[in-house]
């Protein structure tokens, strides 16, 4: 019988060939922890007993959520984790020098390749599949499983065959691929299982788009979205100083699908998800209806804070004036991509209609840190989650878009089509 | 004979975890701290009106979104005895179990109101109302998680491994 990619890889890591419902205890090849869900592991890891890491090479510990400290109660929570990584002599510890969203970051250093196992106690840990890798969100208690033995336990998951064809309008990306997944088949529609990225949209799709489209899997409760590496892929790699040698995977014809889902993008506009879900997209044409005033717009997030996702913004801002009521907050990924926005003029861009460029960092995605929502104020934001007080205020709204859409709206301060500014 | 037994309260479907415990509140992860906050932004009233040994009876996909395991513990830390729902997203369902919150499957459960007492008998795999006597069987927790339960759950595993000198 036939195997998906998923199954492929868990077969490849216990030595045998495994399908979709069986249980199998896998070693696991990066292991990524961040500054809030580490300690509670480090914890653990410590009462286990254990001395060492069983992987140390095979750990990353990034500080992102609340770094630098906001608080207190950061900074002394940001101890823990650095503490831990002095201890064992860490190699991939990433702090305020090396500054960088876990998300953005990996895929950059080379430390996330094709045919691994990932785990990550965040669960847009799935973002990794992008590079044809099986990558999942954990607890801190089955991080600190693995930081201690090495592997987990896993059920190989089934699989839904997604797959996308025609060619994707003007201002059409990623993130419209996946909220328009979401809103078909809801924010539990993929419970348990992982949903695999194919068809003729996807073999041009950039990887900023991938790393976006597979970063909000879980967005519909899924285990892990993938994506088969390509000549894209390989590009995307050859640049990179790879942990360890990749090892490619291909669904057979044959492999079982739980579901397919068929997706024409032909006629596909933006994709507005509108409070409190996910699920809850709407066509962009119809957010403009509603005219839709918005108080902050926040360009940024493991989602849709990648290069691309800046150059778009600014070549939409480049000479105009964020609108007087509304702010504009814009958070690069990672410190290589703040720097190389930099180089392109993009920040200046930027700052120069009135936005705020920030560090790397989660900030205001998960309304932590900086750029908090107050009573009743409306954002749009290029994030993953629009749940309620996900950003600040529980009275407080947030309305998911693309970079493009964000950025137009930013200078209107309505939910802006980007074609209507030209 | 291992029962829980506790006054219902009710959520609706796809609570998520930024609901159960919104992260202005993940710059510690200390039980006590995280339980005065639980369930605020989906019901403010609720941490000054429960009673520890109460139950949440929820609807589909309770604990959807974020991984963080701050989620089962500010439920467990506030007396939180169990969480019963249809279903469970995927890592909430895991973490739960790592950290010692009784959560139970249960399809029938939007027909459990809140002020409803509800009796769960672990032993039977049955959850009676006590209100109006219906008694419903929940859906078993799967071999593989059992056997974890069975031998102390995952760290208690882990543990053992190290001391075997396996790792």
């Amino acid at each position: 019988m036939g195997q998906t990619i998923t199954e492929k890889i868990f077969s490849g890591h216990v030595g045998k060939k495994v399908y979709a419902g069986e249980i199998v205890r896998s070693n696991i090849d990066m292991i990524i922890g961040n500054d809030i869900t580490t300690p509670i592991s480090i914890k653990a890891f410590e009462e286990s007993g254990a001395e060492k890491l069983a992987n140390p090479d095979g750990f990353a510990l990034v500080l992102d959520h609340f770094i630098p400290a906001k608080d207190i109660a950061s900074a002394n929570q940001a101890k823990i984790s650095r503490e831990f990584a002095y201890k064992h002599d860490l190699k991939n510890y990433f702090d305020e020098k090396d500054m960088g969203i876990e998300h953005a970051l990996l895929p950059e250093k080379g430390l996330v390749v094709p045919g691994d196992v990932i785990i990550g106690a965040d669960s847009h840990t799935c973002t990794h599949g992008a590079l044809g890798a099986f990558s999942t969100g954990m607890g801190s208690t089955d991080l600190a499983f693995g930081m201690i033995t090495g592997g987990n336990w896993f059920k190989v998951p089934e699989s839904i065959k997604v797959i996308f064809t025609g060619e994707l309008q003007a201002n059409v990306y990623g993130k419209d691929l996946i909220l328009e997944v979401v809103r078909q088949i809801g924010v539990d529609g993929a419970l348990y299982q992982a949903l695999e990225f194919t068809g003729s949209t996807i073999e041009t799709l950039s990887m900023d788009d991938r790393f976006s489209l597979c970063n909000m899997a879980i967005e519909a409760g899924a285990k892990n979205g993938i994506i088969a590496v390509d000549d894209i892929t390989k590009a995307f790699l050859a640049d990179k100083n790879l942990a360890r040698e990749p090892k490619l995977h291909y669904s057979d014809d044959d492999a079982n699908y739980v579901r397919v889902v068929k997706i024409d993008v032909t006629n596909l506009e933006p994709v507005i998800a509108y409070p409190s879900l996910p699920s809850n997209g709407k066509p962009l044409s119809q957010a403009v209806a509603d005219k839709i005033a918005v108080d902050q717009v926040f360009i940024g997030s493991c989602t849709n804070g990648r290069l691309s996702d800046l150059k778009m913004a600014s070549e939409i801002l480049k000479g105009k004036r964020v609108a007087r009521r509304t702010r504009l907050i814009v958070t690069p990924a990672t410190q290589q991509i703040f720097k190389d926005a930099e180089r392109l003029g993009y920040i200046d861009i930027i700052i120069d209609a009135g936005g705020v460029v920030s560090n790397p960092t989660c900030g205001a995605c998960l309304g932590g840190y900086m750029g908090i929502l107050g009573d009743g104020e409306v954002a749009i934001a290029t994030t993953n989650r629009n749940f309620v007080g996900r950003m600040g205020a529980r009275s407080s709204g947030i309305y998911l878009a693309n970079s493009a859409v964000a950025a137009a709206s930013a200078i209107t301060g309505f939910i802006t089509d980007p074609l209507s500014l030209q | 004979m291992q029962t829980i037994e506790g006054k219902v309260w009710n959520f609706g479907k796809d609570i998520d975890t930024d609901l159960i415990i919104a992260a202005r509140y993940l710059n510690t992860s200390v039980p006590e701290e995280l339980a005065k906050h639980v369930m605020e932004d989906a019901d403010p009233t609720f941490v000054k009106s429960m009673t520890p040994g109460d139950i949440i009876v929820a609807d589909d996909n309770f604990g959807c979104g974020s991984s963080r395991e701050h989620a089962p513990i500010a439920l467990k830390a506030a007396g939180v005895a169990a969480v019963i729902a249809p279903t469970f997203a995927r890592i909430f369902y895991r973490n739960a179990f790592n950290m010692g919150l009784p959560i139970f499957e249960l399809p029938e459960s939007r027909e459990i109101k809140k002020g409803d007492v509800v009796t769960i008998n672990m032993d039977e795999g049955t959850i009676t109302n006590k209100t109006n006597g219906k008694v419903y069987k929940f859906t078993p927790i799967p071999p593989f998680m059992q056997e974890l339960i069975d031998a102390g759950g995952l760290m208690n595993f882990a543990a053992n491994e190290v001391a075997k000198g396996e790792k």
